[in-house]
């Protein structure tokens, strides 16, 4: 039977994997407590819960347990480490070190940061969205307190070099945060093989809730954050406010998952993204794919069709949930400035999709995701 | 009996999430997947904005009542912050750290705010002054009068945040009949999951992010919206507010035990039984019985009560409500909470009640 959509969108969100779901159900229903009453039955379990969560999390990083704290979702945990380092580091080193491709929640932090009075490096990428070591190198000093570089390009799904950039961070005292909300139980990550200092980690992007995330710092006195949100000292005073256990633990869950199938999952997905391309080329041989066409995660493709119009592709695609960019930015149809930033003009930019694929994608939803966009191309008389 | 740290989640309100949990779909997102998920966020966003009279535009979800109280108190561009004695930690936290002057409202021995040292905090306060006060008190349950405090601090050109944590659901709360600028909520004190809270603002208010981003929320909270917890905390405020009738029963439930205890001894302290209290919460003093061993003897007795708020209980700390309201040490430290909530029976009572008698006999006898 033909489908008639199909969800490719999972750059954006993913749904939710129902293994995580009956792990988040009793947290819900019968283990009510709040985590920080100390004193009671319903409490422990809460806050078992949560401890378990933190050895899922740290697990799949190759990290210790006490580095990670959860909170509402990656944009906090961006906000926190930020302008927390900032905050704490900054009367020492002043200057931080952003990149143009980051997530808007990364340079909103980062800019707030400079309106607070410290130094700010936006710097540039290369055509395929790369951040050049050397470029890095040339810009960081002893002053530099941080230096923030995602690991996952939500948008165009580059792989930054995190290890060479956190040993050069490292060399020159800096502390090494990496936004890793698209990356984090994608690609294998290590905290202390690639120097990274700070992480920050989704969980409505592997297939757990919305509403949850966490910031993982290296358990060094080194590691200084100072808190943002102010209270009842939770998550060790780095972060208040009452943790929701359902959310925590279906987080955990999500990350042992991927960290259970991480290989074999990239591999079909890596299959199934291999065919989407292939019979894309063989549609439109004019295509070309925004951004490193190999140092890449595999479920994201972002790809131009030359010479179509934007407004008219998204219109005939209609049924196919894919993207023109960060989702956020979709509602008020603002041009990327990450394809912006790898030197694509705005009309391409507009004739670009950002299609992203996950576990939960079927071939069928690949054929769909073909005949939709071969019958949109054609509508426009084919590509130049 | 501890529904002032946590209530249980409600039925109605894990179906509804259960049901979010299985769509996928970003609210920011064109597409139709994404255009339902912001379906299901305004949904909710209507049911919440009912419960406490405001605007549906007006109201702004966020990860809890802690980032919202956070939010307002560092937010709202005030040149001095006022906060009374009794207000949760994270508002007193956050008035430290606000980055301009901060001035502690005292309350009476009652428990309830005093309006003339409002008056006089006020025209000592760098202007314009912010001035947060709860709407019920997590502790001892007393309800503060915010349209009053309102009325004073508005004269003085001060803008009103009130947290309502503890007052929702419990109380009729209409936004615009207390004439604040601010009021505060939680969803998991409603019966609502945990992890996301509000923020309703008045439409003259400022409100600078405190998580700044993507621009989600009107620009005043950015980050992906918690789909699910949302739509929960919609569902919880709908059952909530039709739930308000039910605090006379509850207020019945509560005053059999204060007066049984009052019975049973005469040293007992019932704390903020003097003004108006919300129906479910009652602050009793065993004097020379510590909280802890309170909460612990109940505990093996299968009742879950608490000494002061949840957040501190981990640590041993003499509550700052009580303290605030005159009260000695050792009065603050044999003192624990009893909070009731929708579930709790009349059997639940008798069985507080009884317990609270051994011990107190067992106290007696040493």
């Amino acid at each position: 039977m033909a489908i008639k959509r199909a969800y490719l969108d999972y750059q954006s969100t993913t749904p939710i994997d129902e293994r995580v779901l009956n792990t988040m159900m009793p947290y819900l229903t019968s283990k009510f407590g709040n985590p920080h009453s100390a004193e009671h039955n319903y409490g422990w379990e809460a806050e078992a819960a949560i401890d378990a969560a933190r050895e899922q999390v740290a697990e799949l990083i190759s990290g210790s347990p006490g580095g990670v704290t959860f909170l509402s979702g990656a944009t906090e945990a961006n906000n926190l480490a930020l302008k927390g380092v900032m905050e704490a580091r900054g009367h020492e080193r002043p200057h931080l070190i952003t990149v143009v491709t980051e997530h808007k929640c990364v340079l909103e932090a980062a800019l707030y940061c400079k309106s607070k009075g410290y130094d700010l490096t936006i710097l540039p990428v290369d055509e395929a969205g790369l951040l050049g070591l050397n470029l890095l190198e040339d810009t960081i000093t002893d002053k530099t307190a941080i230096v923030s570089v995602m690991a996952v390009n939500n948008e165009i799904g580059v792989i930054q070099p995190l290890a060479e950039i956190g040993a050069i961070c490292r060399s020159k005292g800096a502390l090494f945060h990496t936004d890793a909300a698209q990356a984090f139980g994608k690609i294998a990550l290590d905290v202390d093989a690639m120097n990274i200092d700070l992480m920050s980690i989704s969980g409505h992007k592997i297939y757990g809730p919305k509403g949850v995330g966490a910031l993982y710092h290296r358990p060094d006195k080194d590691v200084e954050i100072a808190p943002q949100m102010h209270g009842g000292g939770q998550e060790n005073g780095l972060r208040a406010g009452t943790q929701a256990p359902a959310l925590v633990a279906g987080l955990g869950k999500a990350a042992s998952l991927c960290a259970a199938e991480m290989a074999q999952e990239e591999g079909r997905i890596q299959g199934l993204m291999k065919r989407l391309k292939r019979e894309l080329a063989a549609i439109a041989p004019a295509m070309k794919v925004n951004g490193d066409e190999h140092i890449r995660w595999a479920g994201n493709l972002n790809v131009c069709f030359p010479g179509l119009d934007g407004d008219r592709l998204f219109a005939d695609i209609r049924g196919l949930a894919v993207s023109s960019g960060a989702a956020c930015a979709s509602a008020v149809a603002e041009p990327s400035y990450v394809l912006e930033a790898i030197g694509v003009d705005e009309k391409h930019a507009k004739a670009s999709l950002r299609i992203g694929i996950g576990r939960m994608t079927t071939d069928e939803e690949i054929d769909f995701a073909l005949d939709t966009i071969s019958q949109a191309i054609k509508n426009q008389g084919g590509c130049e | 009996m501890d529904y002032n740290a946590t209530a249980p989640i409600r039925p109605g309100v894990i179906d509804a999430m259960t049901s979010a949990m299985q769509s996928v779909g970003n609210p920011s997102s064109v597409h139709s997947s994404g255009r339902q998920a912001r379906k299901l966020v305004e949904e909710a966003r209507s049911k919440v904005a009912a419960l406490v009279g405001a605007r549906v535009r007006d109201v702004t979800f966020c990860s809890g009542g802690t980032e919202a109280n956070n939010a307002v108190i560092r937010g709202s561009n005030a040149a001095s912050v006022i906060v009374s004695a009794i207000e949760h930690d994270c508002s007193l936290a956050a008035a430290k750290l606000a980055g301009v002057p901060s001035f502690s409202l005292p309350v009476t021995p009652a428990g309830v705010a005093d309006l003339e040292a409002l008056k006089d905090i006020l025209a000592e306060a760098p202007k314009p002054a912010l001035v947060s006060i709860m709407l019920a008190n997590n502790e001892t349950g007393v309800i503060q009068p915010v349209k009053e405090i309102a009325e004073v601090a508005k004269a003085a050109g001060a803008r009103v945040h009130t947290d309502a944590v503890q007052a929702a659901g419990k109380i009729d709360i209409n936004f615009n009949d207390l004439s604040v600028d601010y009021l505060t909520l939680s969803s998991h004190k409603l019966g609502g999951p945990q992890g996301v809270g509000a923020i309703i603002t008045a439409p003259t208010a400022p409100l600078a992010p405190l998580v700044a981003g993507g621009g989600q929320e009107l620009g005043r909270r950015s980050g992906t919206e918690n789909v699910a917890g949302i739509v929960g905390f919609g569902e919880a405020a709908l059952e909530a507010m039709a739930e308000l009738g039910m605090a006379a029963e509850l207020a019945s439930k509560r005053d059999r035990f204060e007066q049984a205890v009052t019975e049973m001894s005469n040293e007992a302290i019932l704390i903020g039984a003097n003004a108006p209290r919300t129906a479910n919460t009652s602050c009793v003093a065993m004097p020379g019985v510590k909280g802890e061993t309170q909460v612990m003897h109940f505990d093996l007795n299968g009742i879950c009560v608490s000494s002061g708020s949840a957040c501190s209980s981990g640590k041993v700390k003499v509550s700052h409500v009580l303290s605030a309201m005159g009260y000695a040490d050792d009065v603050a430290e044999a003192s624990i909470r009893v909070s009731l909530g929708r579930l709790t029976t009349d059997e639940h009572i008798d069985a507080l009640i009884k317990a609270w008698r051994n011990l107190y006999e067992r106290a007696a006898s040493r």
